[in-house]
């Protein structure tokens, strides 16, 4: 298709995927084999099928999925409401403006929110409920991954809905279908793509945030992505880290091919 | 088509709300005088003086801007030139291969990714801070340049090369003034999106920036550790201020190049 010549321009490109995508996985099966002292050992795997580390990989789990659940809930029908607004595509955009304001400082918001005398508990307080401690619990946690995960979901759901075509809807209707059974049997089966992306974006960053479990959480949660963090940062113990790390590989391959699409590629 | 019922709307303007709540907060309390987020006493932009008297923190936006423009435009080079590359490869296998290799980084989690970039350069010898920060930057955002460009050029009828090349045209008129013409749309939004990949990192960053060298992010994230400051706010206020223009800009210089495009084709 395009001249030959063209594939000189591979080569800066080629740099990258060694240095960058290849070397970097080497790297990391490499070290999670490496003791403290950097002798070759097993001891890494060992350590991580013990009690501790499956407990925190299961409560990791437990909450990327409390968080994609969550996230999906809200997402759906939001998504699915604003195919149908006039201007979808400037509410759609008034939906993505906030996933571009930083991380941190949506995260940072809640710490003032969710505080002993923020406006949560001042509201609760009109209703005669004693302050509580929200921030540094559960709740916080997956309330604020929830809050940043939304806008990621309703994108790829949005998409998939806006190039439904409506006219199954009518056939489906027409043919006797209730709103529910078109919904489950037609529009949900159709739009299971978007879905799928909208997973992908959500659970496996779940698995794997920090900072919120840091900043919103304290140290009440121990998911993946703290437990490499910690090792590589603050122990210092590259090859238990990298072990984690190599665990956090296995598991999102694992869920991509779950939420694989079929590739319909040109080829 | 039906319109939408109240329930519905009430629905919509919740999820709006709960988004747009948060950060509409952070930017009340920055005009706060007192120093807390709970009362507010009077107005004040003593604040936002702060943020433009701490040199510290003018550096560290610097930076931040330096980090990201730079390693936009590299990544874009490298990204553009790789996705042409792609398309000329005609063995179908060898193309998927470097497709899913592409997409490796961006499905990666950040925390994985960080790691594995601070073994790397400790095991090559690059100093943490400016370089291997920037490094990392052009490294994660490279996959999504490339997707970008790559469906432009997909789309591009391929006569247009040969009549070109058919016309005279030598291979580097037909890369300048045919290909890039018409992938610029692509060019132009991975940039855009490389852009918002950098300014928006926090962990990769975290894991490869070393001491004495830190980006906004960082920067906010050891401030947000010690406790509320309406430092924090107003630089909140500045950035949200910032994003609203450039989502503005893009939208209009991306409608212009659209119109632009019209009017060739006509």
């Amino acid at each position: 298709m395009f001249s030959k010549a063209s594939k000189g321009s591979l080569f800066p490109y080629y740099i990258w995927i060694a240095l960058f995508v290849i070397a970097p996985i080497v790297l990391i099966v490499y070290y999670s084999m490496l003791d403290l002292n950097g002798n070759f050992t097993l001891a890494n795997y060992t350590a991580f099928f013990s009690s501790v580390y499956l407990k925190m990989t299961l409560t990791s789990f437990w909450y990327a999925f409390l968080i994609t659940f969550f996230t999906l809930l809200i997402a759906y029908p939001t998504a699915f409401l604003l195919t149908k607004t006039k201007h979808k595509h400037l509410w759609l955009m008034l939906i993505i403006i906030p996933s571009w304001i930083n991380l941190l400082l949506k995260t940072y918001a809640f710490i003032g929110i969710f505080g002993l005398y923020g406006p949560i508990n001042a509201f609760l307080e009109v209703f005669g409920l004693e302050e509580q401690q929200i921030l540094f619990t559960d709740f916080s946690f997956i309330f604020v991954s929830v809050y940043i995960f939304i806008p990621f979901m309703i994108i790829p759901i949005f998409n998939s809905l806006d190039k439904l075509n409506p006219t199954l809807v009518y056939a489906a209707r027409d043919l006797g279908a209730s709103s529910f059974t078109t919904f489950r049997r037609v529009i949900f089966p159709l739009t299971i793509d978007g879905v799928k992306s909208g997973i992908q974006v959500t659970f496996i960053p779940a698995l794997s945030l920090f900072m919120i479990t840091r900043l919103i959480a304290g140290n009440q949660v121990i998911t993946l992505g703290t437990a490499i963090e910690q090792q590589f940062l603050v122990s210092q113990n590259w090859g238990m880290g990298s072990t984690i790390a190599v665990f956090l590989i296995i598991i999102m391959v694992i869920i991509m091919l779950l939420t694989g699409q079929k590739k319909g590629g040109r080829a | 088509m039906k319109k939408l019922s109240t329930a519905s709307k009430v629905y919509l303007l919740l999820v709006f709300v709960v988004l747009y709540a948060p950060i509409f907060y952070l930017i009340f309390y920055s005009f706060n005088s007192g120093g807390s987020m709970n009362n507010f006493e009077s107005f004040t932009f003593e604040h936002y003086e702060a943020v433009f008297g701490d040199s510290r923190l003018l550096v560290i936006l610097i930076n931040t801007v330096i980090i990201a423009l730079l390693s936009g435009l590299i990544a874009t080079i490298i990204g553009t030139l790789g996705a042409i590359g792609i398309v000329s490869i005609k063995d179908k296998k060898m193309r998927n291969t470097l497709l899913s290799l592409n997409n490796v980084l961006i499905v990666s989690p950040d925390v994985v990714i960080g790691a594995s970039f601070l073994i790397l350069f400790t095991m090559i010898g690059v100093k943490l801070g400016f370089m291997s920060v920037l490094v990392s930057h052009v490294a994660f955002s490279i996959p999504i340049v490339v997707l970008m460009v790559l469906p432009k050029l997909l789309e591009m009828n391929t006569s247009l090369i040969d009549a070109a090349r058919d016309l005279g045209a030598s291979r580097r008129d037909v890369l300048t003034r045919v290909i890039l013409p018409y992938i610029q749309p692509g060019i132009f939004a991975g940039f855009f999106l490389a852009l918002t990949y950098s300014l928006d990192d926090f962990a990769v960053t975290f894991f490869v920036t070393g001491n004495g060298f830190s980006t906004l992010s960082i920067e906010i994230y050891s401030m947000a550790r010690t406790g509320i400051s309406l430092t924090v706010n107003a630089i909140s206020g500045l950035v949200f201020f910032v994003t609203v223009l450039v989502v503005v800009g893009y939208y209009f210089v991306t409608n212009r190049t659209k119109r632009a495009g019209q009017e060739v084709q006509r």
